[in-house]
């Protein structure tokens, strides 16, 4: 047996999740599908006295649209979400950065909140709700309250999650009109966690101009991060001028990407602005054809 | 020392009851308490595929699931996917035909995720097949038997294409 020695629970709502969280404070750890936080614990990177298992939390699952938003469960599993008609109809972005995680084998387990929560700066998921400004839902035993995507993520595996509070649910805004959606990204393997990648929504005004983008980096920092500068440079552009190469270089000028053995920053910085420009590419053709 | 655990978890159909401590993984617990060794552990970690088995019908990683977690669920390895008769499976018949194993250590693996695979996307193309087997490494044969292995269980199981076409 290779994690160390832990006491295992597995509540069945959240409000006891979080009520054993607050119990045991910085000794206890949540386990969702487990397919980052298992193998930390078989390096023994981490050990922890006590795992509270949110799998059997069935109040935890499911996807639901309302009105501009999607509700989804925080154990959701990824390969739900990657069948899920309503998520390929109201939020292609994440529909599209699924297939990307891991293997089927690792989607069959892994969560969206999972993914979140773990905050790896190089996943797919964090900088899709960092770029759709989706909202976390996050409950502990004193009630349940909303954190932006962009106060969510606070460094690498760091979130404004604390020892006591689940992430309960992600609220994804719906995009309407003329939209296109795309995720691009380098791997060393197919599956692997990005050197670099970027998420992009685009939305057509009727005479092809930017009525509205959104650009989301991820493997380029700490955190995922929204290219800003990127987007102002697009607001309200025509897009048969637009020079998408300038606007992803603009991108990658905003970042500060780290420099480790799988790519020095400056190549990360080279091939940042080339897959911003690539998937907003897509994403724009894929607006005007409507 | 944690406390061990009560659990009921039915392996290939039969249940098997046990005492676990909270950390054993579903993969040693197969291989250790029910003598299943058939579900190799190669990274032990998640990367190499070599312990996919079914759980409730899906692939996944048998080392990054704790056998607590499996409790009250349904476990198939590679042993459960053959005949009782101990004929083999159609994906290993053509494992087996096409040359898509030589030292044999990650097949279980891929014979289980490839099972999965196929029911799920019972004609895939080739792209799909590559993406499908992506998730399990084996050291030795290069893959290629193994694409071919796929394409042949593909079809035998489909509407019996000849399998000369497939090599």
């Amino acid at each position: 047996m290779k994690p160390a020695p832990f006491a295992y629970h597995a509540p069945e709502r959240v409000a006891d999740a979080a009520a054993l969280l607050n119990e045991f404070g910085d000794e206890a750890k949540v386990l969702a599908g487990g397919q980052s936080l298992v193998p930390i614990m078989a390096l023994r990177l981490a050990r922890f006295e006590h795992v509270v298992d949110l799998n059997r939390v069935d109040e935890l699952r499911g996807i639901e649209r309302t009105n501009g938003t999607v509700r989804i469960g925080a154990m959701t599993r990824q390969a739900d979400i990657e069948r899920d008609p309503t998520v390929a109809e109201a939020i292609p972005l994440l529909a599209k950065a699924t297939p990307f995680i891991g293997h089927f084998q690792i989607r069959n387990r892994g969560t969206i909140g999972g993914s979140l929560a773990h905050a790896d700066p190089a996943a797919e998921y964090p900088a899709v709700a960092v770029a759709l400004d989706a909202e976390f839902e996050v409950t502990n035993p004193g009630g349940t309250r909303a954190v932006p995507a962009d106060e969510f993520f606070v460094s690498t595996f760091m979130t404004a999650l604390d020892t006591d509070d689940v992430l309960s649910a992600i609220r994804f805004p719906v995009w309407n009109g003329r939209c296109g959606f795309a995720v691009e990204e380098v791997a060393r393997r197919f599956g692997d966690f990005a050197l670099t990648g970027a998420v992009c929504a685009v939305e057509l005004d009727g005479e092809d101009k930017v009525a509205r983008s959104a650009i989301g980096m991820f493997g380029m920092g700490s955190t995922p991060l929204r290219a800003t500068d990127a987007e102002a440079a697009m607001a309200g552009a025509s897009v048969i001028g637009l020079d998408l190469e300038e606007v992803g270089r603009t991108a990658a000028a905003q970042t500060d990407p780290p420099d480790d053995i799988h790519a020095s920053a400056t190549y990360r910085r080279s091939v940042g602005a080339v897959v911003v420009a690539r998937a907003l590419r897509r994403a724009i053709e894929e607006a005007q054809r409507g | 020392m944690a406390d061990s655990v009560a659990v009921t978890i039915t392996v290939n159909g039969q249940g098997r009851e046990a005492q676990v401590e909270p950390r054993k993984t579903l993969a040693d617990f197969l291989r250790e308490d029910c003598g299943l060794t058939g579900t190799h552990l190669g990274c032990e970690h998640g990367v190499c595929g070599a312990c996919t088995v079914l759980l409730d019908g899906d692939a996944v990683r048998a080392c990054l699931l704790f056998a607590v977690q499996a409790d009250g669920a349904g476990v198939t390895t590679v042993e459960g996917l053959t005949p009782s008769d101990g004929a083999l499976s159609p994906v290993q018949e053509a494992f087996r035909e096409a040359h898509g194993l030589q030292c044999g250590f990650c097949t279980p693996g891929f014979v289980v995720s490839v099972t999965a695979f196929l029911r799920d996307q019972p004609n895939p193309t080739d792209a799909e097949i590559r993406e499908g087997l992506s998730g399990n490494l084996c050291r030795c044969t290069g893959y290629q038997g193994i694409i071919n292995a796929v394409r042949l269980a593909a079809s035998a199981e489909g509407n019996l294409t000849s399998a000369s076409t497939i090599v």
